[in-house]
């Protein structure tokens, strides 16, 4: 019986003429090449057409692009290749079109910023400086950027840390489910109000707007995001270790201190440094418990401050030619210390992450 | 230094399933135990019982008695954390710790319990590794990360680790599965000479290892999926092997099984 199976399986069947697997493929240049021939094809519409816009310039140039690849690809290589050509031409210009504005405002930034940075903007207040005319600094500004950010920070990452540990290593129950679904609530609280959150309590208790004020609205914003960002790195922790650790006879706290929070550090790290980063740029709060102030005032827990997005906000709406210029300084500031924290997070991310070399 | 294991009328259960139903047996000491049987049929579970690792389970939860000459594991005062530095545990995958070195891996069970002197600890270290015999091929590279070794030796590692603390007992849950032919020979021979220091219970699935390194040998099984698993019979290895007194596990054994 399977003797009779097998020779009817080797029996010779006649073999299926092989396609080629060389087919006829456009030149490697050909990508560039459309690209080329649909801008210059946009650029001769815009003109003839007499269009001021150079928006519609691109964009005639983008569906060119995808149009021209796909009529070649498919009289050339099959509409297989086309097809798979025409996803390629998608991925790049949605890649164009998301990196303009980027690149746009940092340009913008770089090179209207650079006009006023210098040392002397950097290490001087408003002080004495009538807003309309040339001189002065962000100086104060800067100061009550870092303290107002480090105060949330100091709240912040703590409380966020602490909640990520009970929520992932201790949480269960309705206690658990309730504090998640009110950070997931908290993620989405406006700014301006937190800021108003504590306005009523400033004004509730008689209190005087100061840098602490700011700081505690601005920790009320990062705590929810750090708390996200720990949550799923250590989710992250294999069981494994955690086992291997309590097998050893590690007490629990021991163990999520020792094994688990040291495995996660470097993505914590990166959340914590992400969530500072988003809460530099906050103007609301900022203009309500804080108040502005022209003046150094290095003392966060007394009196006005300044802050470099407030500054930036206030040099504007001045409106001459000195304060924007000072204005766009400020923004470049601000960009500068958002991207040093972040390239902070990934050189710590990167050094304590878990080695692996032989 | 090793202890004799008494169990009686354990049950285990995950929230409301009952994954083992009233077992009782004896391990001696200073012997090897082995525990096989089909998959599902709780003999995991069963060894994570015997140093109150299965209540780290969601839902884990334990009925009867385990003594550890003469003390109940499972007694309202006894503090599970000190159980387990008593009763020390393999697990199936090596899983040394990947933030730390091959030195600080094997030092993590007395660091981590603050119970150590400083100038003992290279001593420990040393000594660990030896008696898992991975001393000299890692002695030049001990500050190098564990996670860079092949797998035979992490798993031998892992062992270095768990002999450090000094445990009365040692449990390994398959700890063989995940390696290649030499290296399980390797840590065979590795269980043949800790067995004169420690109790040890080993969890296989494979048959021929269970025949060559336990001097007794417990057979679990299960009615049906989702029955509870059950203790069929254990008995010196040579008899379980060579004639056994239930059918069931003779049918196990001999590939007859379902």
């Amino acid at each position: 019986m399977s003797q009779a199976t097998m020779t009817k399986d080797t029996a010779p069947t006649p073999a299926p003429v092989a396609p080629s697997l060389a087919g006829k493929r456009l030149p490697r240049w050909s990508p560039i090449g459309f690209g080329a021939l649909s801008l210059a094809l946009a650029v001769g519409v815009g003109l003839a057409a007499d269009w001021q816009s150079k928006v519609q310039w691109g964009l005639i140039a983008a569906i060119l692009f995808v149009v021209l690849t796909f009529i070649a690809s498919s009289a050339v290589e099959g509409t297989r290749q086309a097809k798979d050509r025409v996803a390629t031409s998608f991925v790049w210009v949605c890649f164009l079109l998301a990196i303009i504005p980027l690149a746009s405002l940092l340009w913008v930034t770089v090179s209207r910023g650079l006009k006023v940075l210098d040392g002397y903007f950097l290490t001087h207040s408003m002080a004495g400086v009538p807003g309309f005319e040339v001189g002065g600094g962000v100086y104060h500004a800067l100061i009550g950027t870092l303290e107002q950010v480090g105060l949330a920070t100091l709240i912040a990452a703590p409380v966020g840390l602490l909640t990520a540990v009970y929520l992932v290593e201790y949480g269960k129950g309705t206690l658990a489910k309730a504090v998640t679904f009110f950070v997931d609530v908290m993620t989405g609280i406006p700014s301006i109000v937190a800021g108003l959150f504590l306005l009523s309590i400033m004004l509730m208790f008689n209190l005087q707007p100061s840098g602490f004020m700011g700081a505690l609205a601005l920790a009320i914003l990062m705590v929810p995001v750090v708390v996200r960002s720990t949550e799923e790195m250590l989710k992250l922790v294999p069981n494994e270790l955690r086992e291997a650790s309590l097998a050893l006879g590690v007490p629990k706290w021991r163990t999520i201190l020792k094994v688990v929070l040291p495995t996660a550090v470097g993505g914590i790290t990166t959340g914590v440094m992400l969530a500072i980063a988003r809460i530099a740029g906050e103007t609301a709060p900022i203009m309500l418990l804080v108040f502005g102030s022209q003046l150094i005032n290095t003392n966060p827990f007394d009196g006005a401050q300044s802050s470099l997005p407030f500054y930036i906000w206030e040099q504007y709406r001045v409106g001459s030619e000195a304060s924007y210029d000072r204005a766009w300084a400020a923004a470049l500031v601000l960009i500068a210390f958002v991207m040093i924290l972040n390239l902070v997070a990934r050189g710590i991310a990167r050094w304590k992450a878990p080695k692996t070399g032989r | 230094m090793a202890k004799r294991i008494d169990v009686s009328g354990l049950s285990a259960f995950y929230g409301t399933h009952k994954a083992i139903d009233d077992i009782s047996m004896t391990v001696e000491p200073r012997s090897v135990t082995a525990f096989i049987g089909p998959s599902g049929c709780g003999k995991s579970t069963f060894l994570r019982t015997l140093n109150r690792m299965h209540e780290v389970t969601p839902g884990g939860r334990v009925e009867g008695k385990v003594l550890l000459d003469d003390e109940n594991l499972y007694d309202s005062h006894v503090d599970p954390v000190s159980v387990r530095r008593t009763v020390g545990m393999v697990f199936q995958r090596p899983n040394p710790f990947p933030t730390m070195s091959i030195y600080d891996n094997v030092a993590a069970g007395l660091r981590l319990n603050g119970s150590y002197k400083k100038n003992e600890l290279s001593d420990v270290v040393e000594k660990s590794l030896r008696g898992a015999n991975l001393w000299n091929e890692v002695k030049d590279r001990l500050n190098k990360p564990g996670s860079g070794l092949s797998g035979g030796q992490q798993q031998r590692l892992c062992i270095a680790r768990a002999i450090a603390v000094e445990p009365q007992v040692l449990l390994m849950d398959e700890p063989c599965s995940a390696l290649d032919p030499i290296s399980t020979l390797a840590i065979e021979d590795l269980i043949g000479e800790l067995k004169e220091r420690f109790t040890i219970v080993i969890v296989t699935h494979n048959m021929q290892q269970a025949a060559r390194v336990s001097d007794r040998t417990a057979f679990f099984n299960l009615a049906a999926v989702g029955q509870p698993g059950k203790l069929i019979e254990i008995d010196e290895t040579e008899r379980i092997f060579a004639n056994p007194s239930v059918q069931a596990t003779e049918d196990y054994i001999s590939g007859r099984f379902g």
